[in-house]
């Protein structure tokens, strides 16, 4: 076994702690839309955690391209391993889409992008409210899409792990073991 | 485990998968309110405002429907200073201001005379790109002190279509849950009506936590003084008045120059309700002029920079947040409802009579 069978400790790292984090961008998302309560602590969350993410999966687009992921399984069916990389691609889109519509939402709106009470960004998008609409629309509509792609992958990676038993989750969840003999029954 | 037939080997992971994902699925709809039972949401509330007004008005806001743009500036005189560290209120700041003058109700060609409730909303855009935004009204206190007694007031308030009137009974129930009400009803019964928006008062009834530059707080709750004279209007009078009486006063008024309020801060005292705005304060608690508005001009309000703001009075510089008050919550999760969907009727060119710098692209 060698280390290209895993991803790098950068690549682990960030899937995991931006796993945990698009979660819950997710669940803040429709919470704080509905709530009546809870809306302005969730919002103030909410933005700084979404920029946070964006340059998260910058750093992780650059080791992306930098580093090449392990391949998948040889046996995989043909369609399977397109619809792994399909995923893998719209995933990474839609994290970079999210946090950029949703900045470019609030620029249109006219809003202050404040990331805590006292530190705003400047605005990335033109004062106009039919492209305020249209941005939030988008925003809201592909949290959706993301959340259907968070658990098709999710679904993919247990598949993976307890049916078919492969390296695929393994690669992603540690790192290569060391060089010591390993006894236990394959 | 190896007894079991190889089917039902591969059937208990693909089962554990599908628990899973459908767990997920399912905590995600409750958090968005779409299974768990109705829960008061801002979507339900703003429908309840929706069905109230009889029809859907697009483009226009779901309440306070019917308003003119105004602009002008704040100029502060630095007595607010003590209590809060945000720009605005320092000496010598002034601010340029994006108004509305508005009255109560959903249709937007309502007559004024009929209505008691006037508003004045303000966005303090600030030079470092903060902004303040205050959405503040004609009475004294709020007529309920929870978003549960606002939904309410709405359902109770619909016309009986049998009647077209409110149903008797459910108005009875409706004081009976929010006693609070009564307090409001007699202020809209016998306070004197006013013939100008440039001589009403208004006030921020939810209170406000500021932060001085020690790091102290402070409860606040605000309102707009005005200059001019109070001047009532009786029902003869308002009986006889044309439909758009007070844009076409405001109108008059700003052709001889600008309008005038202070910015009163009254300061909360130990034991003051902070989260309840169907109370007001004792009169005799602290009261500081922190300086003045100046409104000079008036727009239509399909042409002005009002139209296209949520005066979402959550919207704060740093050194002001907002209290516990749960009305006040209520109130931005509610305003960003109703201004996402007359910003996507506008958008999608349902709204003509708003829409006016669309149509001329």
């Amino acid at each position: 076994m060698n280390a290209s069978n895993h991803f790098n400790v950068l690549a682990r790292v960030l899937h995991w702690t931006m796993a945990a984090a698009i979660l819950a961008m997710l669940f803040i998302g429709v919470a704080m839309v509905a709530s009546l309560g809870q809306r302005e602590w969730l919002i103030a969350l909410h933005r700084p955690l979404g920029f946070a993410i964006l340059l998260l999966a910058l750093l992780r687009l650059g080791n992306r391209l930098r580093h090449a992921p392990p391949p998948l399984p040889a046996d995989l069916p043909r369609w399977q391993a397109r619809a792994a990389h399909a995923s893998h691609w719209l995933l990474y889109a839609l994290m970079l889409a999210m946090p950029l519509l949703g900045w470019a939402m609030l620029s249109a709106g006219g809003f202050p992008v404040q990331m805590t009470p006292a530190l705003q960004l400047p605005p990335i998008a033109p004062r106009d409210p039919v492209l305020y609409a249209w941005l939030r629309s988008a925003h809201g509509g592909l949290a959706y899409a993301l959340f259907a792609t968070v658990l098709a992958h999710l679904a993919a990676a247990l598949f993976h792990a307890w049916v078919r038993h492969d390296d695929v989750f393994a690669s992603m969840a540690r790192g290569a073991p060391r060089p010591i003999p390993d006894d236990r029954p394959d | 485990m190896s007894a079991f037939p190889p089917l039902l080997r591969r059937a208990w992971p693909l089962a554990a998968i599908a628990a899973i994902l459908a767990a997920l699925a399912a905590a995600f709809a409750w958090t968005a309110s779409w299974i768990g039972g109705p829960r008061l949401t801002a979507q339900r509330v703003t429908d309840a405002i929706e069905a109230g007004n009889g029809r859907i008005h697009p483009g226009f806001r779901r309440a306070h429907a019917k308003g003119v743009c105004v602009t002008g500036h704040f100029a502060s005189n630095g007595a607010g200073a003590p209590l809060t560290r945000a720009g605005m209120l320092a000496a010598g700041a002034t601010t340029p201001v994006l108004g509305r003058l508005s009255i109560a109700g959903g249709d937007p060609h309502a007559p004024d005379a009929t209505t008691r409730v006037r508003s004045m909303a303000l966005l303090l855009a600030g030079a470092d790109g903060q902004q303040w935004r205050m959405a503040m009204n004609n009475f004294p206190f709020f007529a309920v002190s929870t978003p549960q007694g606002f939904y309410d007031q709405a359902v109770a308030n619909r016309p009986d279509p049998a009647t077209g009137k409110p149903d008797p009974a459910k108005m009875a129930e409706l004081l009976r849950r929010h006693p609070e009400i009564k307090r409001f009803q007699q202020w809209a019964k016998t306070a004197p009506w006013a013939d100008s928006w440039g001589n009403t008062g208004f006030n921020g009834v939810n209170a406000f936590r500021f932060t001085d530059a020690a790091g102290r707080v402070h409860f606040v709750r605000w309102s707009m003084r005005p200059r001019l004279a109070f001047a009532a209007m009786d029902k003869a009078k308002r009986a006889g008045a044309e439909a758009d009486y007070l844009a076409d006063d405001l109108q008059a008024r700003l052709a001889n120059g600008p309008l005038r309020w202070g910015l009163v801060l009254h300061v909360a005292a130990p034991g003051d309700p902070i989260n309840d705005p169907s109370r007001a304060w004792p009169a005799d608690r602290q009261q500081i002029v922190a300086g003045t508005l100046v409104l000079d001009a008036a727009q239509d309000q399909a042409e002005g920079a009002c139209r296209d703001i949520n005066y979402d009075p959550t919207v704060l510089p740093d050194g002001i947040r907002p209290s516990d008050d749960p009305v006040l919550a209520a109130r931005a999760s509610v305003y960003a409802q109703s201004y996402n969907r007359r910003e996507r009727e506008i958008a999608r060119g349902q709204a003509p009579k708003t829409a006016h710098r669309e149509s001329a692209r």
